[in-house]
């Protein structure tokens, strides 16, 4: 439904969302719909794009393998748009050809999270909408991808899976839901909230507090 | 909620603030008179015909740090605002409500309970700390008068009658001021409210603190996404920061009014502070506005409880939680918009 004269591409949720949408729907909407952030995302990808500026489309090879870092990805098909940190294309007979270069490569993307492994599974999804991007703007397919982990020091493989990738469809399609209704829902708070840098803006104790109205009359009455 | 940060006050004229990393640096004819780091700071406040580098208000609007000039008087003349904060939906909405005088009036009521009952509890304060000083009898008859005007307003539907019942209220508040002054009595006095100029030392004063409190209002407003400019109770005129005005109905006895009280009951300030022009107006002399500024400072640390959020916050981030307070209330998420009722 592309209305004329504007670029769908505008109305594309950022990628990174999934991660926060995923731990709560309403620190996805705060920082995504609201823009309520002291840095607001786009800036901060901004900056990191910035930051790598002359090195997105610089090649770094390694034996056989060839690194692309800091990625811009998207798909035409889930609406969202991102950055991958790496890509991995690694020589191989069975993958694809890349522009420019004479062997076959299988393209596996790397994210890196500054912390450890979660319980949850919001990097498994994070990557495998990557791999959703880039499966869709290679035309290949992508079984396996890595999450590396900084305070391990160390990268985790993680399957690409038909499941993980319905759920991100799944995931996707309320976040449209929400958008497009510019819906910053009200969710259940719970002991998260401690781990959420919104928390001075969502005052999650409000949410659980009594109505405005006996505020006002309790006092005025007293 | 968030931390109260630093303001930094520039007293001195002709000081140009410029950028350097991530501090600020202060010139005056080429020398440096100061640096400090900017992630102390929450806003920069100049007084006099100063400038400050492209780079500097860049730096601030960016990072929310309010980056304001007045001129050696405390006249407003201007504040760098930077691309605003995202919230499309919520100005948008902001906007709507203001259109709708009814939408309006239901919630510049709450302003307004706020205002008056804040300075019932004054009154009633005084009443109580200082019996033998003041008429606790015309007091209490004032403060009775209020509490019935609280509930008139709470059912006031319309804006007109809303602006009458505090304009009433005002009145005899205002008859009260007068002993709420208990020391330097010669030159400190109160008849009726000077703006456009300040006709005597209280209504200086006053005025003064009205800027600050009515700038940190409109900063408060922007940073959670409000436009300061488009108010309910207050009607959009071009400059005018009328919902900072709004919302700051309900701060300016307990926040301003008990400020300029305690600067003259605890003779912080003196006679020989300001200086009478020829046309009887009265201005701030320099060290009287440093000793002022000072002590602004000091009250925006001091810890209070919010009535409503029921946490401790310092004064200086009560706009601010108002603000919220009344953003979340646009957006849906509260019945109506808490004012901060103060005892
Ligand atoms: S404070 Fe809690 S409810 Fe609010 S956005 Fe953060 S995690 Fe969600």
């Amino acid at each position: 439904m592309s209305s004329k004269g504007y670029k769908d591409e505008d109305d594309y949720l950022m990628l990174s969302g999934i991660q926060h949408f995923q731990f709560c729907k309403r620190q996805w909407a705060l920082i995504h719909i609201e823009q309520q952030w002291e840095e607001n995302v786009r800036t901060v990808e901004g900056q990191y794009l910035h930051r790598k500026a002359d090195q997105p489309f610089t090649r770094e090879k390694r034996g056989n393998k060839l690194i692309v870092r800091a990625m811009p990805v998207k798909s035409n098909e889930l609406k969202i748009t991102g950055i991958c940190d790496v890509v991995e294309f690694i020589k191989d007979d069975n993958g694809i050809e890349i522009n420019g270069l004479d062997e076959k490569y299988i393209a596996y993307p790397v994210e890196y999270k500054r912390g450890k492994p979660k319980m949850n599974d919001s990097d498994i999804l994070q990557l495998t909408a990557q791999a959703m991007c880039l499966e869709e703007m290679l035309l290949c397919e992508i079984n396996m991808g890595y999450v590396f982990y900084n305070e391990i020091k160390h990268r985790v493989e993680v399957p690409i899976t038909q499941n993980d990738k319905n759920k991100v469809r799944i995931i996707v399609t309320k976040m449209q839901g929400y958008y497009r209704r510019r819906h910053t829902p009200k969710v259940e708070t719970g002991s998260f909230c401690k781990n959420c840098s919104l928390q001075h803006i969502c005052l999650p104790k409000l949410m659980n507090k009594r109505s405005v109205k006996s505020y006002i009359e309790g006092k005025i009455h007293e | 909620m968030k931390k109260l940060l630093n303001t930094l006050f520039i007293n001195q004229p002709d000081v140009y603030l410029a950028l350097d990393g991530d501090n600020i640096i202060l010139l005056k004819d080429d020398e440096k008179l100061g640096r400090l780091p900017l992630h102390n700071l929450e806003a920069v406040i100049s007084f006099g015909y100063t400038g400050a580098s492209p780079a500097l208000m860049g730096y601030c609007a960016e990072r929310n740090i309010s980056l304001v000039f007045f001129t050696m008087n405390g006249r407003f003349l201007a504040r760098v605002i930077g691309e605003s904060r995202g919230n499309v939906v919520l100005r948008k909405k902001q906007y709507r409500v203001s259109d709708d005088e009814l939408k309006s009036a239901k919630i510049a009521r709450n302003f307004i309970v706020g205002k008056i009952y804040n300075n019932k509890w004054m009154i009633e304060r005084m009443t109580r700390d200082y019996p033998m000083r003041v008429d606790v009898t015309q007091f209490k008859e004032v403060s009775h008068y209020l509490s019935s005007i609280i509930l008139d307003v709470r059912e006031c539907e319309d804006l007109e009658r809303l602006r009458g019942l505090e304009g009433q209220a005002a009145i005899s508040y205002n008859k009260l001021f007068n002993q709420m002054i208990l020391q330097q009595k010669d030159s400190f006095y109160f008849h009726t409210r000077s703006r456009r100029p300040p006709l005597d030392n209280v209504n200086a004063m006053l005025s003064f603190a009205y800027t600050l409190l009515a700038n940190d209002m409109a900063s408060a407003l922007e940073g959670v996404g409000l436009d300061a400019y488009v108010g309910f109770l207050h009607r959009d005129r071009p400059g005018r920061i009328s919902l900072a005005l709004d919302v700051m109905e309900e701060l300016r006895g307990v926040y301003a009014d008990r400020f300029v009280l305690s600067l003259i009951n605890k003779k912080i300030i003196n006679k020989d502070d300001f200086l009478k022009k020829e046309n009887g107006a009265v201005i701030m002399s320099d060290e009287s506005r440093k000793k002022f500024l000072t002590a602004w400072q000091n009250k925006k640390q001091e810890k209070i409880t919010h009535p409503y959020l029921n946490e401790k916050i310092s004064w200086g981030l009560v706009p601010h939680a108002q603000a919220l307070l009344l953003a979340r209330y646009l957006r849906g998420d509260l019945d109506e918009y808490p004012p901060f009722l103060w005892k």
